[in-house]
């Protein structure tokens, strides 16, 4: 049963992973991103479920908060992203090209 | 021994006279004064050289009447180059025999006159050029004698490099003229390709023997090697001979040295310096005994260069050139004289060509101080404006023809018997003809500058005492050295010279100075003849020689021949250094980097500035972190 909670998170995972590694737009990338995190989240209360107990929710709770602060300066820095080149399309922000 | 000490003060006068006009400048830029020291010190030699000599021949005068047997061959050597064992690796010094007492006499006599003449002839030179020579003057002195004086082959080296030096500096003195300098480094180039064989020579006899003096190499060295390889030091040895008396094929460097002063040309190139490699035959002859085969060499080397540039002094319109290609033709004279066996004959030879060809060059050096032209075309009739000069230039002509009783008649003649009596007849034949062709273009030069029917123009003055009187000595010792020949006391010059009292100087019979005489005179009617009277015009004559005289005039391709040489050697060697230089070793550093700059221009297509792409790398590396750590754990 636990191995089925695992795998889930592991899909999760690979499909946040998939949207990071492959969406154009900014937001789309950051939704990745909350994607990795919640499969996170369900490997921790999986494991909480099945024996580590009251750790796994806490460090759930922590994984929370700290998502959702990352998000809320994500998000402010792809709109001053957008003030200032006008695009948030990731393959237009190369300024760090070599 | 008061041999030594007076060689000591032979070598003593000019090294001094150098020294002090080499480490003072304020006394060198003062001409005038520079020539007095110089002339002082050469002055000292000559008396001191006078007096050995005398000496010398004291000692030997005793020894033919069976009296008591001198020491005559005496050394002073001090060691120089250190080496473990009891004798040193190389030592400097003296050594004093009858040989090497006249030689060191002719030099200083002509050296003190040719400086005299100078004082005249350098005149309007600026002061510090003036002094300058007179260092180079004194330098040379200094650098002949100690070649004249050395005991072993290494000093004589050092020296011989040393008066190359000097005839290098002298020849290009006139360093502003582009023609004097591209002549000096000639002659210097063309001796140092004889030098090298000399070196090598000089080496492989010590490595075999351990020694380089003269005495122990000939009393103990020469028995003891194997003949093969004593030939091939002797004919290194000879090499040596060949690039600094103008011999076949090194003699090239010579017309070309005209470009120095004249009374160069008297000293270095007439009297002295060329000298040298006969005196190294001379000095070694015990050596090049043992050898035959290198001395018949020697003799048909000799002959060839004597036939070969009597051809090409028939063509000359510079009155210098003539007498330097009579220089290489009598050079070539002594030695055939030396390879002949008659190495006595071969000397005195050198003395008497030393008085009548420096004689020559001071009298050519009055006419073109006056004329301001070494152009035979240019002069004529000058005799009656300058009686000394002519005079002077005629009795020197006569002793270089070979017509008694002047000086070069009773040398030539006795290397023309040393020839004959060695049954060399194909040198003698050569030699023969050379008479001849002497005679004619001796007095060619003479007839065109002195008589002829074109008066020069400018004006002529006789010389000043200061140039005429070397003229008078010289030209003195050019009609009273044929007393040489004879026996003095019971004292022959060869038994001096050789310290063996039973050799004399060859003497064909009565025919031999017969032929010599009548060859000589053909050859002076012959000019007086062409250039005198006119009877026979000189375009016929010329286009009867036609392709001979243009190959004469060209020098026979040797200038061309040592040109594409050194386009094709020289300049070849150095155009594969030069592509192997740039192109492999450059070649190996630019390669290198030129693809550490490719293989950065290809990792920067790594830097794509996107974030996903970043995000990619670092997936993979995780992943293969993941896949090593389950791999092993």
């Amino acid at each position: 049963m636990l191995t089925a909670y695992l795998l889930l998170a592991g899909l999760v995972f690979a499909v946040g992973l998939f949207g990071v590694l492959t969406r154009r737009n900014a937001v789309g990338i950051l939704l990745g991103i909350e994607l990795m995190l919640n499969a996170v989240n369900i490997n921790l209360v999986a494991f909480a479920r099945y024996g580590a107990g009251v750790a796994g929710w806490i460090l759930a709770l922590f994984v929370i908060a700290v998502t959702v602060a990352e998000i809320a300066v994500g998000l402010a820095v792809v709109i001053v992203i957008f003030r200032v080149r006008r695009t948030i399309e990731a393959d237009h922000l190369t300024l760090l090209r070599g | 021994m008061i041999g030594t000490h007076l060689a000591l003060v032979i070598l003593a006068g000019p090294l001094g006279a150098a020294l002090l006009l080499g480490v003072c400048p304020p006394l060198r830029r003062r001409g005038r004064v520079a020539a007095a020291v110089s002339l002082l010190g050469i002055a000292g030699a000559l008396v001191a050289a006078m007096r050995l000599v005398s000496a010398l021949w004291v000692f030997g005068v005793r020894a033919a009447h069976g009296g008591l047997m001198p020491v005559r061959e005496v050394a002073l050597t001090l060691p120089w180059l250190p080496q473990a064992g009891p004798a040193p690796l190389a030592s400097l010094g003296v050594f004093v025999d009858p040989l090497a007492a006249t030689m060191a006499a002719l030099v200083t006599l002509v050296a003190l006159l040719v400086q005299l003449y100078s004082l005249g002839y350098l005149a309007d030179q600026p002061p510090a050029a003036l002094g300058r020579y007179y260092l180079y003057q004194s330098l040379f002195a200094f650098s002949m004698l100690g070649l004249v004086f050395a005991p072993n082959l290494l000093q004589l080296y050092v020296f011989w490099e040393l008066v190359g030096l000097c005839s290098y500096l002298l020849i290009g003195f006139d360093y502003d003229r582009p023609a004097a300098a591209r002549a000096a480094v000639k002659a210097f180039w063309v001796t140092k390709l004889g030098d090298v064989g000399l070196l090598v020579g000089i080496v492989l006899l010590w490595g075999t023997t351990g020694t380089f003096d003269f005495l122990t190499l000939v009393r103990a060295g020469v028995p003891a090697l194997p003949p093969g390889f004593l030939a091939l030091c002797a004919g290194l040895l000879y090499l040596g001979a060949v690039g600094k008396s103008a011999q076949l094929p090194l003699y090239v460097w010579l017309p070309d040295a005209m470009e120095g002063p004249t009374p160069v040309s008297a000293l270095i190139h007439a009297a002295t310096m060329v000298t040298a490699g006969v005196y190294l035959v001379t000095r070694a002859y015990p050596l090049f005994a043992a050898v035959p085969d290198v001395l018949v060499v020697i003799a048909w080397v000799g002959a060839v260069t004597a036939f070969l540039a009597a051809t090409q002094a028939l063509v000359q319109t510079d009155i210098k050139r003539v007498l330097a290609y009579s220089t290489v033709s009598q050079l070539g004279y002594m030695m055939t004289a030396a390879g002949s066996g008659a190495p006595a004959a071969g000397f005195l030879h050198l003395l008497t060509h030393g008085f009548f060809k420096a004689l020559l060059f001071l009298a050519a050096g009055a006419v073109i101080h006056a004329a301001h032209t070494n152009d035979l075309r240019a002069m004529g009739r000058l005799a009656r404006a300058m009686p000394t000069p002519t005079i002077a230039f005629v009795i020197g002509g006569l002793a270089l023809a070979g017509i008694p009783p002047f000086a070069g008649f009773v040398s030539k003649e006795a290397v023309l018997a040393g020839v004959w009596h060695a049954g060399l007849r194909g040198p003698f034949l050569l030699l023969a003809v050379t008479v001849l062709l002497t005679a004619f273009y001796t007095f060619r030069a003479i007839f065109l500058a002195f008589g002829g029917d074109r008066l020069a123009t400018g004006s002529f003055h006789d010389p000043p005492p200061v140039m005429a009187g070397p003229l008078w000595v010289l030209a003195t010792l050019s009609v009273v050295g044929a007393a040489l020949g004879m026996d003095w006391r019971g004292l022959s010059f060869a038994a001096f010279v050789t310290g063996d009292p039973q050799s004399a100087l060859p003497h064909g019979g009565a025919w031999l100075s017969a032929l010599s005489v009548a060859l000589a005179g053909l050859g002076i009617a012959g000019a007086w003849v062409v250039y005198q009277r006119g009877a026979v015009s000189r375009a016929r004559l010329r286009a009867a020689f036609g392709p001979l005289a243009s190959a004469a005039e060209a020098g026979y391709g040797l200038d061309g021949a040592y040109a594409a040489l050194y386009r094709g050697v020289v300049l070849g060697g150095a155009w594969v250094v030069g592509w192997l230089d740039r192109y492999l070793v450059d070649g190996v550093v630019n390669y290198t980097s030129a693809w550490t700059l490719r293989a950065g221009v290809i990792l920067r297509a790594l830097q794509t500035g996107r974030a996903q792409d970043y995000l990619y790398g670092v997936t993979a590396g995780f992943l293969l972190l993941v896949v090593l750590w389950w791999a092993w754990a």
